[in-house]
Order: structure tokens, then C-alpha cells, then sequence
């Protein structure tokens, strides 16, 4: 039976800002979906606030709300849009809480909607845990297998401790309801622990409730992926296996597919479980996702939980397998069933088959724990990764060496030189869990551990432990090999070692080690991922590599560009490269090329077979860069690489590549280079007659004293040589310095440390534009809210500029033509300024796409990503115009007077770490990066867009209340005005006494209330602190003085996050955010597409 | 076909060199696995990713060098309970990364001791894939595997696999089916009697029919339609097997008979194959066979899908879209694969007949075709009423 016919328009909902267990996953999920139902010829609506998503590329939906999240604005879309049916499946946790709010509220039936995809019973079922033990016990009572842990309800903290007795004691684990990425879930050994997770759990629970449940740590975990038709077809499409036994998130888990450690009728009992539980649930259609876990004793099984939507296994599992889950849940959500749906791959055999898979595949997560030095990196039930990494192999170690190697993080890959140290502590390292754990086990294992002793520490799997044995023996040949000879090569190859690590065990150099390799023949060949295992031919280019014996990359004729993608999703490196990366091979197909993206992140568009003529899953090292394009030179003609939009990985390999004679199409090496070194840059900008802020380079304390008085307190230190802001601090005077200096304590012996004059008080500018060596195209000019010092992707900005008039623009026009001109770019420039005072002083500048692009580009109405990879590739920005890829006319600096205003907002991860005493990490923004995401709210005035900005990271401002403000000494002038304003608002304001001082000397009436370091008063008035964590507090403004748990402020804003109130930890947030609350006191706040946002300005373009 | 010596265990490069010869006279190298020594037989490649020990006991694979797809084989060892028949019947087992070591609660012991003990000759270290294609694209064909320190030189080895039969006209139920009947009781109450004609049989078709109360008497191939009414069967069941349909004059004799008394009868793989003979369709063999446990199979009476096991290189050809005369009334097919539109079932309209020529049994493999067994007991219980 095909498509249903009563539906002609559907509104999607989007996942929101990238947050640690909600990430790029959902953009890829989300953009199949909509062009799937979009080229079913349904009305496709969308909602995601998410301006760095391909989804919310205009082109993707009809119509594309960037708006908030909420039930409230999604309600506004719903009247003005009238759509038939709501999908709600592919959005993650917020999509499915948003249109069960939505459903409670009554609004889906008062505006005729239907939900499609799911039921609502089928949610509650899935999602709520008292619901889904009875789903569980239903199916062992129907099929006999199947159980859940034997748990606990709890609805308060009487009820938690109750709970513990009635489970026979600690460990428990401790599961919120209706929490995404098992936010503020966790094991409780004691009744402290027990009370702060709980405790926690119950206030992040949308229901109040928490599960208690017995511990099933280190028992066999897997998941199976799951699809269900209208017809009750159901497939289980993926089987994956957790490298680390339960106790670790699986988000947190390295996992390989296909599962590796069960018997036939093992596996099968699981798939009965799945099927017999996705029936129970009542998914209509789609995808779900259920996890097991399996007593590797005597084979008992527990169901711990399902999705009864898309998730970010299921992403995993449409690029592990080739079946692209979202896709095919979006057609069977309106009407088709599997039988119906053609397999991409083969093209011939339908999809109601289940993938067999002829290969392994190892995903790693990617953690960022360095950006938050005090939180507690043990790995438990609660999601910490910020990325992760997957690679294929024709076995375990091949897979798992090139996953470990894709992380790109120093370390991360087996390490065979120098001493493993002490067994025994390796061991007990390894006991606990923990980001790097499996090379704690290697180097165990090299210490001379047992399996047994690995076993017993670790409790992973015994098969997986004898293959990380099989690989430590090949290293030992390695070592012992009288020469690198064709066959311990060969054999090095097989088991996924690379060139890096052969020369580290040879005591080599990569290239010679690769150069010999080259010489003896042992070179990679690429097998095609199929779903089938080759039993049909395969129709898609999807290859992996392998030191196997055939290749199947056929030749081909049209010349081919190679865009290399950016890697596993990281603080500071996200989906905003993919994002450029996907753009540029859109474009480059539609002019005639064959693209070829290479990335090894399978939450991305950029890694969907459907997105290039080719896709190459590798890892982004120089090695596995350098074989792919030799294997694609081998193919046909290639006109090029792409460095440029993926961010500072491909960027880092450009000079290596281009020595190895490869061809590097945009900015060259050289020019990278220029932009990166100091020095160099310097010279640039003397030339260019453009200030920079002093600075100075210390190999030494009393040097960088020196250095620091000189340029004059405040001054931003850093270790020279870093990205993303990495150890980047401002200090304001010598002692802080001096205990700078002590806590990197070893740094400056090994780096010098660059000093910068901190610009108190600037406003940082961003820029994005165009070069093509002859014309520049000021992409757009943002201006940060936050001041300068703060990492331009934490900061919130808005584009256009608000406070920058037609002579700024021109200065900032006139300088980035310097730069772009001075650095030699083809493509994109980013550069960051900062205005102090009235003068423009030049910060950075990046020759290669930014965070911002698809930022600016979705605010402008404008494909810079897709411009830049065609000029990179020789095109003119004039032909461009001339095109229509770019305006006629004009550009990101001659925006309209009326264009609407693009307010961008960071999303930060505090809430989902501890430091090791249970307490949450500070929330101050600094020269560090650590935000996750973004979101972008779009209106018309300044005021507007700001607060939809808010709303969509964190929840709406309030609009009324009790607001709490506290600002260090150097922010007290600047808040009194905002201050005033809130009260006009109807806020009634709280202050710790020297500020409630400082406000009622300019005539602003605010209540005392006790710091925490005061303590409870003696009639028991509740410090600040109380007063959060009771509820009774809106609104929060703490703006710092330093970092780190010793002051007041830390618990202030520690309890914030907790009870998720807003809070601002800047004035310039303070006097946006009151622009934010007097726009929504004013009312009707609508919503506008980026369609009608983009014919809009089109207009009044021309 | 097998001739073996025993072999050393599989520890990193200790094992022997050995090479994998196609009769199109491709090769592949790699290293001994199992027993050392010679085999021949065709090659076919199966793509579960579970159930190897299922596989190789699965008396079909009679005659057959089995290149398993999934490269990671072994891990689980090999456990008591599992096991399809009583022997290993696969000739050759050719594999890329077999496990080092065991790991699951229930094994016993290595699937390497196994197959050596066994003397099953097999090769591991290959492009399993680049073979798989290779047979994907000539089709299944004869092979020879070669292991050990002293191996023929390639034109012998050559020689020798062309002069192993071909699977095409290969009479083989008799070689792997019992010689003595046997009963397997019902499980709980038993409410029917079963003769089962044993072409090959597995062991977990007798079991799901006990399972239904059903006391199963298994009957060697050579069994005529009197020793079949001799157990007062209340259906008659024509088991899966190897070799070449067309080869099976005497089961299609007794299958004709028993449709002749109108018994309720059911047939899983060769029983299908000897059922569409029976009604007087023709077989012919496939390019290179349906193996694996993942094949779409469409009900065509409820429009269902089911995934399945199949182990199948030949196929009924029966018109798909039209219901045919036969000797026994009305017949069509009741199953089709959707991958290739093979069929995979039959059925009688006017009488209480159906078969299959996948594995309802599912060892391995998915269960969801286990009610075809309900089916059958319904039947019977038509029948009795």
C-alpha cells in the first residue's frame, strides 16, 4: 500500500543546539527525513533553532523556522502553518518532549494535527519506566525472555531511601525520567552519593521521578536497531556490542558492529525480545532502539531501555550498515511499508531485509574533559563524549586501530614505544572507566598482564581482550622483526596499524616507514560498504579501506575534488565544518565535478553516501589522506583537494599533503601558513598599516613578567602552539600570573607562552568573507555581546552589527581586503577584531571557514561555504554574482536597514559534569572554548531575536520575578542602568550587600540576601544559594572575578545550572537580555521563516 | 572428499600455508585452519553473520566448501547444544580471522579443535570478500582447498579440482540422512504424529514440531509410502537435504503418494524442491544460491514479510502469478523471495500441502517463520476434524 494521501504537509521538529548526547546525529537523521518527504511532495515544515545544521538549509524544507523549541513557539508555527501531521521521531528527546507537551496541552487536537511516526501512548510507554517493566514483563510473558532489573520508583527523596533497602543495598543506579543522553543519571555507592544524584535527578525530571535500580555493572551490553511498517514488518537492522560492560553509557561506550560475542541463539533471543518489545511499545512505524544487557555467566538478559524514535545509535547504525534508518522511518511514517522502499544500495532488493555486514565497525568516543580540568572524568551512566569516531575494517583490530587514530587527539592510539610502567597500577587504573581507559589496558597488557588479570579488572569481554592481545604480538614483531619485510608489513596492515605507530616501534620516521611500505607494494585497497556482504552489487560509492586483496573503486572520467571533512564532533570543531563541507560538495557537483568526501564522524550529513559522488569512511590522517587520493588518482583525474572547510584538522595536514604532491585547490599551504604563524601575520598587518594588540613571547617567568608589565595588566596568556582558546586565560595582575604560570607549572620549559594586551572592555567583531584575489565579499560582520576575552565561539553576537555604523564597516571592509590580499586567500577568511576606544585592532584571522559560516550564511540569505569551494576551484566572485550563487549586488556589509536581526547564542555543557566531590563545574565564560552548540534566533528588532536566542539555548528569559544580581567591582557602573530597567519591568531585585550598596545609592531599591559564606541567618534567612536551589529566584546576574571554587560566585552559579535558572555572567548579557524581556513584555512575538525572512531581504536587495 | 592429517593450532604464523583453488583457476593463499591436509567440493558462500556452528552441521552443506562472509568466526566456540546433526558435513571451511581463543559461557571447546578433530580441511587469512564476488559474479563452482608444508604445484592443484564431481546432478540425501528410523517424542502432551522423510535433515525441525505436541518419527531417505502410513501418521513431513532435485526420483515417488491419500504434508527446502517435482514443476540451480539468514520472503497470502534463513542452490520454477493445474488439484506459490522473486513456497489449494524452501526452523536465524509449523498443525487438525 503507498503513501498515505490525507497528508499533504508535515511539520518536522528539529534536535536544537548540539548538546553532549543530542548532536550532529540529528542534523543527518533530520535532513533525510525532509528530503525524503519533500520529494514525496509533501509541504515540508521545519522547526530546529539550530542555525549550523544542512536542515535548516532553506533548500532542505518549504518552510524553515530558526525559532525556539518551545511548545509556546512551535504552538505559533503550528497556527500560522496549519500543517496535516507532526513528525516528531527525528528530533531526538527534544522533539519527542516537545510534541508530547504539545499533545498534553491540547494544541495538536485544537489545530487538527496528527502525530505520525509515533503515538503517544507508544512514547509514554517507551520513555516512562514503570510503563516500559510492564511492556517488558508482558513480552517475557508472551516469548519467555526478557527482564527488567529489579528496581524502584521514586517520586522524592523518602521514597529514593526507601528504594535502596528494598533493592538489598548500594551500588544503585539512579535514572531520571524523560532526561536526554541519560542526563543526571549515575551510580550511587553510599547514601551521599545517593542524595546528590537523586537529588539532582528528581529537580532535572520534567515528572519528578527517578528509577532505583539494581547494579548490573560489567555485564555484556548491546543494542539492537530496530524498524517496524504499518504492517507489523519488522527488521532488526543493526546489532552493536559495547566494548566496555555495562556501567558506561553506551554514548560513552567504544561499540562495534556487528555484535562479536553471541551465539546464534543468543543473538536471536535478543531479536525476539526486540521485536516482541517494539510491538508491545506499539511503535507504528519507524526506528527504535533497544538496549540489552547480558550476564556473561550464565547468558540472563535484561531489557534496559528503548527509543521509540531516531537516535544517535541509529545514526551509527545507518552508517555501520549502509541502511539509512531516518530516511526509510520517514517513508514508512507516511504510509509506505519496507517491502515498498528500495534499497539505495543495490537498488534491486528492497528494504525489508535485514544488513549483513562482512566487515567491523568500532566507534570511539571523543571526550573533552582538558576544557574542564575540574570535573570528574570517570565515565559512568551520564553521556560526557562530546564527539565520537567510527572507522571500518575487515576485523576488530584494523577497525578499532583507525577508530583510535580518527580521534586525533594526542594519545589516543596504541602506544608501543617506551615503558608501559608498573602492571599492578595499570590495573587498577583500569578499573575504572575512564576516557583512554583501552590504552591503560594496552599498556597493562605490555607490563606483562594476564587476561585473566585483564579480564578481572576490566570485566571486558574475554574475545576482545585476546584480540588486544593478537595486537600487542604484532607489535612485538614489529619490534623483533630483523627487517621491515614485505610480510610483517603486510601483517602490521592487516591489523590496522599505521605508519606512525610502525615508526615509533622501529624508532623510524612515518615517511620512511611509508616510503618503504610504497616501495614493497603493501598498500590499502577499498572494500564497498553494501548491506548485503556482497551477496548483490552495489550501486553507491561507500568505501572503506583494508589491507585486503581486491579494490572496487571504479575508474571514472569527470575530475574529482577531494573535500576532506573534520573529524570526530569536538569542543571548539563541531558540526559548523561539516556543515561548510556539504555545502562545498553540493556545489562542486552541480558544476560538473565528482566530489569525494572523505570524514570519519558518522553523526554527520557530510558522511551519507547520499551527500558525494563518492564517500571515503578513513580517518583524517595524513597517511589514510595520502592513499585515498592515490587510490582516486588511479581512478581518474583530480583536480584538487579541499582543506579549507573543515576546520583546523584537514587545515593541519594542507603543507604535508602538498609536499607529498598532492594538489591543494583554495588558500595554499603557504598562505595557511602565514596566517598561523606570528610573526609572519605580524608583517602582514605592519604592511597592511592595521594595528594588532601588543604582545610578547616568554621562554621564562621573570621574561614573562617582564613582558606583562610592559604591555600593561590586563593581559590573555596562553601556551603558544594551541586551538580553541586551549589553557587561554586572562590575568590582571603579577600574582596572577605568577599563579598562571605555577598552575601550567612545566609549560613554559617546554613552550613559550604568548602574551597579548587583554582589550578590557572592546567589542569583538567577527568577519567572514570572501576572496578571490581580486574582489572581496564581506560575507557578514558580526558584533559579539560578550566583550572581547571571551572565546568568539562562547560569546553571543548578533549580525548585522548593532552598534557599528557605515564608517566602522568601511574600516573593517578596508582591513579584511588587506589581510585577505596580504595572506594570499582563495575562498574564506575569517578574521576577528576588536574595537577599543576607535581603534580596530586585529585580533586573528583564520584563511578557512569558521564557526560562523553557516551562521552568516543562513542571516544573509547567502551559500558562502558553497562560494568559497567554487572559487577555491578558480571561479570569480564576479561570475558567482553573475550566477546567482552570490548577490547581484552588494554584500554582507550593505545589509538593508530593515534586514532582520540575527542574534547567535553558544549552548555550554555545565550540567553534565561533576568534579570528583559530586559538585558542579563553574559556568564562566573565558578565552577558552567549551560551549557544545549554538542556536540563532531571528526577528526583526535586536530585542526579539535576543530573547528567541535564549530561549532556544536555555529556556526562556523571564519576564517577570525576582532577579539576583551580584557583579564584581570593575561591572557595578554598567549594571545600573539594565538594573533599573528590570525593576521597571516588575522584577523585584535581590543583591549581596556591597551591591545592593552600590544600587541604592542610585536610587534602585534591592533586598539584601545573605552570601553563602555568611551562612543561614539567624532567623534562618536562606543564603543566595538556598534561595536557588528553593525555586525562588528567576533570574541570575554573577559576573566573575577570577575563576575556581574558592569564591562566592561559583556556588551561585553552580546552583543555577543545577535548577536551570538563567544566568548571566556578563553585563553586556544583562543589557541584552533586558532588551530580550521588555521585546516579549511588549507581546506578540511571531515567528518567520527563512524563506520568507530570505524573499525579504531578495527584495530589498534589488 | 576430505584426506587429513592433523594440524597444528591456529597461534600467530605458526599455522601452514595453504591455497583455495577455483575450477576457473583463480587462487587465493592463505593459512590452514583446521585440518590440514585436501578437500574438494563447490563453493558457496554464506552470509549470517551468526550460527556457524548451525552451518557446518547442517547436513545440506553436504559436499559444499562454505566461505563464510562475516569475518570474525569462531568467537564463540563451539557448545554441545547447538550442533544440526551429529557430524560437521560442510568439506571445507574457508574463513578470514578465526578467534584465538573462545569466549562464551556455553563453549566447550575451539571451533579450530573442532574442525581438526573432525578432519574438516579449511583455510583462513582470505579475501573472503574478493571470493564472495567472484562466485557472485561466475556463480557457485568447484573448489579445492590445499594445506600443508609440501603443496602440489598450481597445475595439479587445478587438475584435481576438475576432476571432483559437480554439484549438478548430484544424488546426495542418502550419504547424509539416517539409516535407521528414530522418534523424537513430543515435548508436554502429544497430540499428532509425524513421519518425517529424513533428506538431510537438521535438528531443530524434529524439536519445533515437538514442541507442538507433536511425536516425530524420523524415516531414513530410502523410506517407501508404506513405511511412511506404517507409524498411522497424522502428516508427513519431507525434510531439507543436499544435492541436485532432479536426482530424487524416489522421494518424489513417495511424496506423490502420500499426496495421493491427501495427508497433510509440509516440506521445508528439499522437501519444497521434491514437491514442486512432485506437482510436476521443474528445478534448475541457481547462479549461486540464497545462504545466509537475512533473505525477505514475502506470505503471499497475507502480504507479510518475514526475514529468514535459506541454505538453497536450487529453486522450484513455478509460475508466479497464475495458480497451475497439477496431478493434485490447484497449486501456486505461496512464498517468494523479494530480493530475486525465487520461489520459496508452494502450496495446494484443493488439499493439505505446503512447503517452503527456506528454514522456518531457523538454525540459525531469525525465528519469525516459526508459525509455518502452526500452519502445519493446523492442518492436521483440519484434517481430523
Amino acid at each position: 500500500m503507498p503513501k498515505r494521501t490525507d497528508i499533504q504537509s508535515v511539520l518536522v521538529i528539529g534536535s536544537g543546539p548540539i548538546v553532549i548526547g543530542q548532536a550532529a546525529e540529528f542534523d543527518y537523521s533530520g535532513t533525510q527525513a525532509c528530503r525524503v518527504l519533500k520529494s514525496e511532495g509533501l509541504r515540508v515544515i521545519l522547526v530546529n533553532s539550530n542555525p549550523a545544521t544542512i536542515m535548516t538549509d532553506p533548500e532542505i524544507a518549504d518552510a524553515t523556522y530558526v525559532e525556539p523549541i518551545t511548545p509556546e513557539f512551535v504552538e505559533k508555527i503550528i497556527a500560522k502553518e496549519r500543517p496535516d501531521a507532526l513528525l516528531p521521531t527525528l528530533g531526538g528527546q527534544t522533539a519527542l518532549n516537545t510534541a508530547i507537551s504539545l499533545h498534553e496541552a491540547g494544541t495538536l487536537e485544537k489545530y487538527g494535527v496528527e502525530l505520525i511516526g509515533a503515538n503517544v501512548e507508544a512514547i509514554n510507554k517507551g520513555e516512562d519506566r514503570d510503563l516500559f517493566k510492564e511492556v517488558v514483563e508482558a513480552v517475557r510473558r508472551k516469548i519467555g525472555h526478557g527482564e527488567s532489573a529489579r528496581s524502584v520508583i521514586c517520586h522524592s527523596m523518602d521514597d529514593v531511601l526507601a528504594g535502596v533497602e528494598e533493592l538489598g543495598g548500594y551500588p544503585v543506579v539512579v535514572r531520571p525520567s524523560f532526561t536526554m543522553g541519560g542526563a543526571g543519571s549515575g551510580f550511587a555507592h553510599d547514601e551521599d552519593e545517593l542524595r546528590r544524584i537523586a537529588g539532582q535527578g528528581l529537580t532535572l525530571s520534567p515528572t519528578t521521578e527517578v528509577l532505583l535500580e539494581e547494579s548490573i555493572l560489567g555485564w555484556k551490553e548491546y543494542e539492537l536497531e530496530l524498524m517496524r511498517d504499518k504492517n507489523d514488518n519488522v527488521v532488526v537492522v543493526c546489532s552493536i556490542e559495547n566494548f566496555d560492560p555495562m556501567g558506561v553509557h553506551t554514548g560513552d561506550s567504544i561499540t562495534v558492529a556487528p555484535s562479536m560475542t553471541l551465539t546464534d541463539r543468543e543473538y536471536q533471543i535478543l531479536r525476539d525480545i526486540g521485536i516482541a518489545v517494539i510491538r508491545e511499545v506499539g511503535v507504528d512505524t519507524g526506528g527504535c532502539n533497544i538496549q540489552f544487557a547480558v550476564n556473561p555467566e550464565d547468558g540472563r538478559v535484561i531489557v534496559i531501555e528503548m527509543n521509540p524514535r531516531v537516535s544517535r545509535s541509529s545514526a551509527l547504525a545507518s552508517k555501520a550498515t549502509g541502511f539509512p534508518i531516518a530516511k526509510i522511518a520517514a517513508r514508512l511514517a507516511v504510509g509506505y511499508t519496507l517491502d515498498e522502499i528500495p534499497n539505495d544500495i543495490t537498488e534491486q532488493t528492497p528494504a525489508s531485509f535485514e544488513p549483513t555486514l562482512d566487515y567491523v565497525v568500532v566507534k570511539v568516543p571523543r571526550f573533552a574533559f582538558e576544557k574542564f580540568p575540574a570535573a570528574d572524568a570517570t565515565l559512568t551512566t551520564t553521556m560526557k563524549s562530546v564527539g565520537e569516531a567510527m572507522a571500518i575494517g575487515r576485523n576488530f583490530p584494523e577497525a578499532l586501530q583507525k577508530a583510535l587514530r580518527s580521534l586525533e587527539k594526542k594519545g589516543s592510539q596504541f602506544d608501543f614505544a617506551g615503558e608501559p610502567g608498573d602492571k599492578a597500577a595499570l590495573l587498577e587504573k583500569a578499573k575504572v572507566p575512564t576516557d583512554g581507559r583501552i590504552n591503560t589496558v594496552m599498556q597493562a597488557i605490555r607490563a606483562g598482564a594476564t587476561p585473566e588479570e585483564v579480564f578481572d579488572a576490566t570485566k571486558i569481554d574475554p574475545w576482545f581482550v585476546d584480540q588486544l592481545f593478537l595486537v600487542k604480538e604484532i607489535a612485538d614483531e614489529i619490534a623483533g622483526a630483523e627487517k621491515l619485510g614485505p610480510e610483517i608489513l603486510a601483517d602490521a596492515k592487516r591489523y590496522g596499524f599505521s605508519d606512525a605507530q610502525i615508526a615509533a616501534v622501529r624508532g623510524l620516521r612515518e615517511d620512511v616507514v611509508r616510503e618503504v611500505r610504497h616501495a614493497l607494494g603493501v598498500r590499502p585497497v577499498y572494500k564497498t560498504v553494501d548491506t548485503c556482504a556482497a551477496e548483490f552489487a552495489a550501486k553507491t560509492p561507500y568505501f572503506y579501506s583494508s589491507y585486503d586483496e581486491e579494490s572496487e573503486v571504479a575508474p571514472r572520467e569527470k575530475p574529482a575534488v577531494i573535500i576532506l571533512g573534520s573529524g570526530p564532533n569536538r569542543i571548539g570543531q563541531g558540526i559548523e565544518f561539516d556543515y561548510s563541507c556539504v555545502h562545498a560538495s553540493f556545489a562542486l557537483s552541480e558544476a560538473g565535478y565528482e566530489t569525494v568526501m572523505v570524514n570519519c564522524n558518522p553523526e554527520t550529513v557530510s558522511t551519507d553516501y547520499d551527500t558525494s559522488d563518492r564517500l571515503y569512511f578513513e580517518p583524517l590522517t595524513l597517511e589514510d589522506v595520502l592513499e585515498i587520493v592515490h587510490a582516486e588518482t588511479q581512478a581518474g583525474p583530480v583536480a584538487g583537494v579541499i582543506v579549507q572547510l573543515g576546520g583546523q584538522t584537514p587545515l593541519g595536514l594542507a603543507q604535508a599533503l602538498k609536499d607529498n604532491g598532492v594538489p591543494i585547490v583554495g588558500t595554499s599551504p603557504e598562505a595557511i601558513d602565514l596566517a598561523e604563524e606570528r610573526g609572519a601575520f605580524g608583517r602582514v598587518l605592519t604592511e597592511a598599516g592595521l594595528p594588532a594588540p601588543k604582545y610578547g613571547t616568554a621562554f621564562s617567568f621573570d621574561e614573562a613578567k617582564r613582558i606583562a608589565t610592559e604591555i600593561g595588566y590586563p593581559v590573555m596568556v596562553r601556551p603558544s602552539y594551541v586551538l580553541g582558546g586551549r589553557g587561554m586565560e586572562i590575568v590582571y595582575d603579577e600574582p596572577s600570573l605568577g599563579e598562571y604560570l605555577t598552575r601550567h607549572a612545566g609549560l613554559i620549559d617546554r613552550h613559550p607562552v604568548l602574551i597579548d594586551r587583554f582589550l578590557d572592555d572592546a567589542i569583538e567583531i567577527d568577519v567572514d568573507a570572501l576572496y578571490d584575489g581580486h574582489e572581496l565579499y564581506l560575507g557578514g560582520v558580526m558584533e559579539h555581546i560578550e566583550e572581547a576575552g571571551i572565546h568568539s565561539g562562547d560569546s553571543a553576537c548578533a549580525l548585522p552589527p548593532i552598534t557599528l555604523g557605515g564608517f566602522d564597516i568601511k574600516r573593517l571592509r578596508a582591513s579584511t581586503e588587506a589581510i585577505a590580499k596580504g595572506v594570499g586567500v582563495r575562498g574564506l577568511i575569517n578574521i576577528q577584531f576588536a574595537m577599543a576606544g576607535d581603534i580596530l585592532y586585529v585580533l586573528e584571522a583564520n584563511p578557512r571557514a569558521s564557526r560562523t559560516v553557516p551562521f552568516t550564511s543562513k542571516a544573509t540569505a547567502v551559500p558562502l561555504a558553497k562560494a568559497a569551494a567554487r572559487i577555491s576551484l578558480g571561479a570569480t566572485i564576479a561570475e558567482l554574482r553573475a550566477e546567482g550563487l552570490l548577490p547581484k549586488t552588494g554584500d554582507g556589509g550593505t545589509l538593508p536597514l530593515d534586514a532582520p536581526i540575527s542574534v547567535k547564542e553558544a549552548v555550554m555543557p555545565w550540567s553534565r559534569f561533576r568534579d570528583v566531590h559530586g559538585r558542579g563545574v563553574d559556568t564562566v565564560l573565558g578565552p577558552e572554548m567549551r560551549s557544545t552548540g549554538e542556536v540563532m534566533g531571528i526577528d526583526s528588532v535586536f530585542g526579539t531575536a535576543y530573547a528567541k536566542s535564549q530561549a532556544g539555548a536555555y529556556g526562556a528569559l523571564p519576564t517577570k520575578g525576582r532577579a539576583f544580581v551580584s557583579v564584581a567591582n570593575r561591572d557595578k557602573r554598567s549594571m545600573i542602568f539594565p538594573a533599573r530597567e528590570l525593576v521597571a519591568h516588575g522584577f523585584e531585585l535581590l543583591a549581596t550587600s556591597g551591591t545592593a550598596e552600590v544600587l541604592r545609592r542610585n536610587g534602585i531599591n534591592a533586598t539584601v540576601v545573605r552570601k553563602q559564606s555568611e551562612g543561614e541567618g539567624p532567623n534562618g534567612e536562606k543564603t543566595i544559594v538556598q534561595l536557588i536551589h528553593a525555586g525562588e529566584v528567576d533570574l541570575i546576574v554573577n559576573t566573575p572575578y577570577g575563576t575556581g571554587g574558592r569564591l562566592d560566585g561559583y556556588d551561585i552559579r553552580t546552583a543555577a545550572v543545577a535548577r536551570s535558572v538563567p544566568c548571566l555572567t556578563t553585563v553586556q548579557a544583562l543589557a541584552a537580555a533586558v532588551q530580550g524581556i521588555e521585546a516579549m513584555n511588549r507581546g506578540d512575538v511571531g515567528v518567520r521563516s527563512l524563506q520568507e525572512h530570505a524573499e525579504h531581504l531578495t527584495a530589498a536587495r534589488d | 572428499m576430505t584426506t587429513s592429517t592433523r594440524g597444528s593450532s591456529s597461534q600467530r604464523n605458526k599455522a601452514l600455508p595453504a591455497v583455495l583453488v577455483l575450477e576457473d583457476g583463480r587462487t587465493f593463499s592463505g593459512r590452514a585452519y583446521g585440518a590440514v591436509g585436501e578437500t574438494f567440493g563447490e563453493a558457496v558462500f554464506s552470509t549470517g553473520m551468526t550460527g556457524y556452528q548451525e552451518t557446518l552441521t547442517d547436513p545440506s552443506y553436504h559436499r559444499q566448501v562454505v566461505v563464510m562472509t562475516a569475518p570474525h568466526i569462531g568467537n564463540t566456540g563451539v557448545n554441545d547444544e547447538d550442533p544440526e546433526s551429529q557430524r560437521i558435513w560442510v568439506a571445507g571451511y574457508v574463513v578470514r580471522d578465526p578467534a584465538r581463543i573462545p569466549s562464551n559461557w556455553r563453549s566447550v571447546r575451539s571451533l579450530d579443535e573442532e574442525l581438526t578433530a573432525q578432519g574438516v580441511v579449511g583455510i583462513s587469512g582470505v579475501d573472503t570478500r574478493a571470493l564472495t564476488r567472484h562466485l557472485r559474479e561466475r556463480g557457485a563452482m568447484r573448489v579445492g582447498i590445499f594445506s600443508g608444508d609440501a603443496l602440489p604445484d598450481a597445475g595439479t592443484m587445478l587438475a584435481k579440482v576438475r576432476q571432483a564431481p559437480e554439484m549438478k546432478g548430484a544424488d546426495l540425501s542418502a550419504q547424509v540422512a539416517t539409516k535407521e528410523a528414530y522418534v523424537v517424542p513430543a515435548i508436554g502432551e502429544k497430540k499428532f504424529t509425524v513421519a518425517a522423510v529424513d533428506l538431510g535433515i537438521k535438528g531443530m525441525t524434529p524439536h519445533r514440531m515437538a514442541e507442538r505436541g507433536i511425536e516425530v518419527h524420523v524415516l531414513p531417505a530410502t523410506a517407501t509410502v508404506e513405511d511412511v502410513y506404517a507409524v498411522d501418521p497424522d502428516g508427513v513431513f519431507f525434510s531439507n537435504g543436499p544435492g541436485d532435485p532432479a536426482t530424487a526420483d524416489h522421494p518424489v515417488s513417495v511424496m506423490r503418494g502420500v499426496l495421493a491419500r491427501k495427508t497433510p504434508l509440509f516440506g521445508i527446502c528439499f522437501g519444497n524442491q521434491i514437491l514442486g517435482r512432485a506437482l510436476g514443476f521443474g528445478t534448475y540451480k541457481l547462479k549461486y544460491g540464497h545462504r545466509g539468514i537475512n533473505q525477505p520472503v514475502q506470505d503471499r497470502t497475507t502480504g507479510k514479510v518475514e526475514v529468514t534463513a535459506h541454505n538453497h542452490g536450487f529453486a522450484v520454477d513455478a509460475p508466479l502469478d497464475k495458480v497451475s493445474d497439477t496431478p493434485f488439484g490447484h497449486a501456486e506459490v505461496s512464498h517468494v523471495c523479494l530480493n530475486d522473486n525465487v520461489v520459496e513456497g508452494l502450496h495446494l489449494l484443493d488439499q493439505p500441502a505446503f512447503s517452503v524452501q527456506y528454514h522456518p526452523e531457523a538454525a540459525a536465524g531469525p525465528h519469525d517463520a516459526a508459525y509455518l509449523f502452526d500452519r502445519f498443525v493446523s492442518l492436521m487438525e483440519g484434517q481430523r476434524a
